[in-house]
C-alpha cells in the first residue's frame, strides 16, 4: 500500500511557490536564498575591504548610510568591523554555501538522480527550508539590535563571545534554527537515497554527486548536534549567568567578573570544531560531486576511478570526525594531542588527493567541450589543489604555530571554499539551469563571468599567502598598519580590495544572465548536454512527481563513448546500447 | 504522486521510510546528548572541587521519577501490543497512560527545580548546578515534545486507524522508538548527576 501526499493536484500560488512540499521548489527556494546570502556576505566583505585598504578614511558613498552606531564621520568603527568579519564568515558558511550546495543542489538533484518522485518526507523538507529562513532572518535582525551583530568571529570563541554585549545571543538562537533545519534536511536526504532509488539503481551505480551528498548529509546529521550542545551552554552562560566556558577569576577591563567560574574556554573550541571541521567537508564534498558530473559529461568518457572515489569519499566522512583539534594547535592542549591530530590530518589528505587525482586523470584523452560549466569545473581542480596543498603546513603543529591566525590561513581556506566550492556551485548552476528552467544560460555572458571571476579570485587570495607568510595577522581593524613588520606587505591590501570590488561588478554579469535567460535563453529538450544520469530522463523543467513513467536503471552512471554504440552516451535509463 | 515505502517496507532495505528516518534522528540525538555529556565530563574532571550528586539533589525523588519513566515505557510497549492485535481503544488508553506518566515525571522535575531555586541553587551558583539544569532541562524538553506527539496519537491522530491501520501502527512504532530513547537518556543522567 502506498500513500498519496495530501497536496491538491492544482495547488494555488502559496502552495506551489511559497509553502511548497515539492523537492524542486524547495531546492530552488534554498538555492535562491543561499545565493542572496552569498551576495550579502560578499557585500559585507567589500565594505570591510575598504577599511583594510584605506584604514581610517571615510567610506565613500555608503559611509553616510550606515548610521552613527557603525561609522563616525564616515569612518568605520572597530566594533562594526568586528561584526562585519564575524557575520561574513557565519553568513557565507551557514547561510550561503551549505544551503546552496546541500539544500539547493541536494534537494533539487538527489531525487531526480535516483529516479524518485520526491523526497521521502516532503513536509519535513518544507519545514527544513523555513527553519533555515527563520535562522537567516534572526541573523539579519542581529545587525539592528543595540550593540550590533555578533563580533566574536564566526567561531564565537569564549570568553569574548560571552562577555560581549549585542547580537551574540541572536547568533546563538539563529544557529539553533539552522541546526534544526540541517537536521531535518539531512534525515530526509539520507532516507531518500537509501529508500527511494529506482529499480536497478544499486549503490555502485549511484552518480558520484549522490555519494557526495550522502556523506555530506551524514556529516551534518552527526556533527551539528555537538555544536547545538555548545550553543545551549553558551546561551546559558549569556542568559542564566552560568560559567560553562568562563574560567575562575576572569578579569575583564580591569575588573574581576563576578561569575562562579570553573568553566573551560577550550570546551567550546572542542565542541565547535567537532562540528566545524566536518563542516568544511560538507562545504567541499557536494562541490566535488558537481565537478565530477560535469567533467564526465564534458569529457565524454567515464570518470576515472569511480570506485576509488566512492571509497575515498567514505573515508573522508569517517576521518573528518577525528581531525578537529588541528584548529587548536596554539591553545596549549599538549604535544600528545597535537601529534594525534596532525597524524589524522595528514591521513585525511590522502583520500582528498585520490579524488582530485581521479578528476584530473578523467581529463586524459577526453574530447573536452569547453562549455561555461566545464570551465568553472576545470578551474575548480587547480584552485582546490592550491587550497589543499597550502593546507598541509597548517596540518602540522610546528608550521601552524607560525601561520595560525595569519592571512595565510585566510588564503588557504578561501582557496578551498571561494575559487573551490563556489566555482563548483557556479558550474552546477550553469549545468543544471536548463533542467530547472527549460532554458540555457547565455554562453558568452557565462564565459565573461568565468574569466572575470577567475582572474579576480586569484588576485584577491594569492597576495594573502604573501601577507600571511610575512606574519600579518587576521582580524586586525587596520589591516596590520600598527605593526612595523607588516609594512612591506600592506600595499597588497589595495590590490586585494580593488580586485574584490571588480569581482563584485563581474557578478552583475551573472545576475543579468540569470534573469535574462529565464525569459530569453535558448529553449532546450530533456537532455541538452547529452548526459547519462537519470535527471535527464525527466522533462525540463520536470513536472510534479518528476518522471512521466517511473524510470528503471540498467547501467552505471557514466557510460560515455561505449565501444560499438552509435551515440557517445548511453543513459542509465536506456535498456540497450544502440 | 505517491511516495513509495511510507507504509510498506522496501524489500532490499527491510525498512519503511519513517523507521530509517527516526533512527537517523536518534543518531543525531545521541550526538547532541553526547556533546552535553562530554561537557559535563570535561568540567567535572577538570574541577578542583565537585560535589557528589546526592549531597545536593534529592535521590528519592529522582528514583521515583526513574520508576515513573520506566513505567511509561512499559505502557508504550503495551500500547503497541494492543494495536498489533487490532484493539484500538486499548492501544489509545495505554498511550494516554504513557503521556500521563510523562506529565507526572515533568511535574516532579519542576517541583525539584522549585525547591532548588528557593534554596538559592540557581544555575549560576556553580558548574554543578549549571550542568544539572542544562542536562535535565534539555532532557525535559524532549519529554515535553514526546508528550505532545503521544497525546496527538492517542487523540485526533488515531482517526487514521479506520482508513490506514498499518500506517497508524507505524507512527506509534516510530514514536515508541523515540520514547525509549528519551527514557534511556534519563537512565544515563540519573546515575551521572544524582548518584556519582
Amino acid at each position: 500500500m502506498t500513500h498519496a501526499t495530501p497536496q491538491p493536484a492544482h495547488p494555488g500560488f502559496w502552495r506551489r511557490c511559497v509553502f511548497s512540499q515539492d523537492h524542486k521548489v524547495v531546492g530552488i527556494q534554498y538555492a535562491i536564498t543561499g545565493l542572496l546570502f552569498l551576495l550579502f556576505g560578499f557585500v559585507l566583505m567589500m565594505i570591510m575591504r575598504w577599511q583594510l585598504a584605506h584604514p581610517g578614511q571615510p567610506i565613500p558613498v555608503i559611509g553616510g548610510w550606515l548610521g552613527p552606531s557603525r561609522v563616525a564621520q564616515g569612518i568605520m568603527l572597530p566594533e562594526f568591523y568586528n561584526a562585519l568579519g564575524a557575520m561574513h564568515g557565519t553568513i557565507m558558511v551557514f547561510l550561503g554555501v551549505v544551503p546552496l550546495s546541500v539544500g539547493g543542489f541536494g534537494n533539487f538533484l538527489v531525487p531526480l538522480q535516483i529516479g524518485a518522485p520526491d523526497m521521502a518526507f516532503p513536509k519535513l523538507n518544507m519545514a527544513s527550508y523555513w527553519f533555515y529562513a527563520a535562522g537567516g532572518v534572526i541573523m539579519l535582525a542581529s545587525f539592528f539590535v543595540p550593540g550590533g551583530a555578533a563580533q566574536s568571529g564566526w567561531t564565537s570563541y569564549p570568553p569574548l563571545a560571552i562577555i560581549n554585549q549585542g547580537g551574540q545571543t541572536y547568533w546563538l538562537v539563529g544557529m539553533l534554527f539552522l541546526i534544526t533545519s540541517s537536521l531535518l534536511g539531512s534525515v530526509n536526504v539520507i532516507t531518500t537515497i537509501v529508500q527511494m532509488r529506482a529499480p536497478g539503481l544499486t549503490f555502485m551505480r549511484l552518480p558520484f554527486f549522490v555519494w557526495a551528498q550522502l556523506v555530506a548529509n551524514f556529516l551534518l546529521l552527526l556533527a551539528f548536534p555537538p555544536l547545538e550542545a555548545a550553543a545551549v551552554f553558551q546561551l546559558m552562560d549569556r542568559l542564566a549567568g552560568t560559567s560553562f566556558f568562563l574560567p575562575t577569576g576572569l578579569v575583564v577591563s580591569g575588573k574581576v567578573l563576578g561569575n562562579a567560574g570553573g568553566g573551560n574556554p577550550l570546551l567550546w573550541q572542542h565542541l565547535f570544531w567537532f562540528l566545524a571541521h566536518p563542516e568544511v567537508y560538507v562545504l567541499i564534498l557536494p562541490a566535488m560531486g558537481i565537478v565530477a558530473e560535469i567533467i564526465a559529461n564534458n569529457t565524454r568518457k567515464p570518470l576515472f576511478g569511480y570506485r576509488a572515489k566512492v571509497y575515498a569519499v567514505l573515508t573522508i566522512g569517517f576521518l573528518s570526525f577525528a581531525v578537529w583539534a588541528h584548529h587548536m594547535y596554539i591553545t596549549g592542549m599538549g604535544t600528545t594531542m597535537s601529534s594525534f591530530f596532525q597524524t589524522t590530518t595528514i591521513i585525511i589528505s590522502v583520500p582528498s588527493i585520490v579524488i582530485l587525482t581521479c578528476l584530473f586523470l578523467s581529463l586524459w584523452g577526453g574530447s573536452i567541450r569547453f562549455t561555461t560549466p566545464m570551465l568553472f569545473a576545470l578551474a575548480f581542480l587547480p584552485m582546490f589543489g592550491l587550497g589543499g596543498l597550502t593546507g598541509l603546513p597548517l596540518g602540522m603543529a610546528p608550521p601552524a604555530l607560525h601561520l595560525h591566525d595569519t592571512y595565510y590561513v585566510i588564503a588557504h581556506f578561501h582557496y578551498i571554499v571561494a575559487p573551490g566550492t563556489i566555482f563548483a556551485l557556479f558550474a552546477g548552476i550553469y549545468y543544471w539551469y536548463p533542467k530547472a528552467t527549460g532554458r540555457r544560460m547565455n554562453e558568452v555572458l557565462g564565459k565573461i563571468h568565468f574569466v572575470g571571476t577567475f582572474i579576480c579570485m586569484n588576485l584577491i587570495f594569492m597576495p594573502m599567502f604573501i601577507q600571511g607568510l610575512a606574519g600579518m595577522n587576521r582580524r586586525l581593524y587596520d589591516g596590520g598598519a600598527q605593526y612595523a613588520l607588516n609594512h612591506e606587505v600592506l600595499g597588497l591590501h589595495v590590490l586585494i580590495s580593488r580586485s574584490a570590488w571588480v569581482m563584485g561588478l563581474v557578478q552583475l554579469v551573472f545576475i543579468v544572465n540569470f534573469f535574462w535567460s529565464l525569459r530569453s535563453g535558448a529553449r532546450v529538450g530533456d537532455n541538452p548536454w547529452e548526459a547519462t544520469t537519470l535527471e535527464w530522463a525527466a522533462a525540463s523543467p520536470p513536472g510534479h512527481g518528476n518522471f512521466a513513467t517511473a524510470p528503471a536503471v540498467y547501467r552505471g552512471p557514466y557510460e560515455y563513448s561505449v565501444p560499438g554504440a552509435t551515440r557517445d552516451f548511453t543513459p542509465q535509463f536506456q535498456a540497450d546500447v544502440v | 504522486m505517491e511516495i513509495p515505502y511510507t507504509v510498506e517496507t522496501r524489500p532490499d532495505t527491510g525498512l519503511f521510510n519513517a523507521k530509517l528516518g527516526i533512527w537517523l534522528f536518534l543518531a543525531s540525538e545521541v550526538m547532541l546528548f553526547g556533546g552535553l555529556f562530554s561537557g559535563y565530563v570535561l568540567l567535572r574532571t577538570g574541577a578542583i572541587d565537585w560535589p557528589h550528586g546526592w549531597e545536593r539533589l534529592s535521590v528519592p525523588l529522582a528514583t521515583f521519577n526513574t520508576a515513573v519513566l520506566i513505567a511509561s515505557s512499559v505502557c508504550m510497549v503495551l500500547s503497541r501490543r494492543a494495536l498489533k492485535i487490532g484493539r484500538l481503544a486499548k492501544g489509545r488508553a495505554w498511550l494516554l497512560a504513557t503521556a500521563a506518566l510523562a506529565i507526572a515525571f515533568l511535574a516532579v522535575k519542576l517541583f525539584e527545580y522549585r525547591e532548588h531555586f528557593q534554596a538559592g541553587d540557581v544555575p549560576a551558583r556553580d558548574n554543578f548546578f549549571a550542568t544539572y539544569y542544562t542536562l535535565t532541562g534539555v532532557h525535559g524538553l524532549h519529554v515535553a515534545g514526546g508528550i505532545v506527539v503521544i497525546a496527538y496519537l492517542a487523540g485526533p491522530g488515531a482517526a487514521m486507524w479506520s482508513r490506514q491501520r498499518e500506517r497508524y501502527a507505524n507512527r506509534v512504532e516510530t514514536v515508541a522508538l523515540y520514547w525509549y530513547f528519551v527514557d534511556l537518556v534519563w537512565l544515563v543522567l540519573f546515575p551521572a548527576l544524582y548518584l556519582l
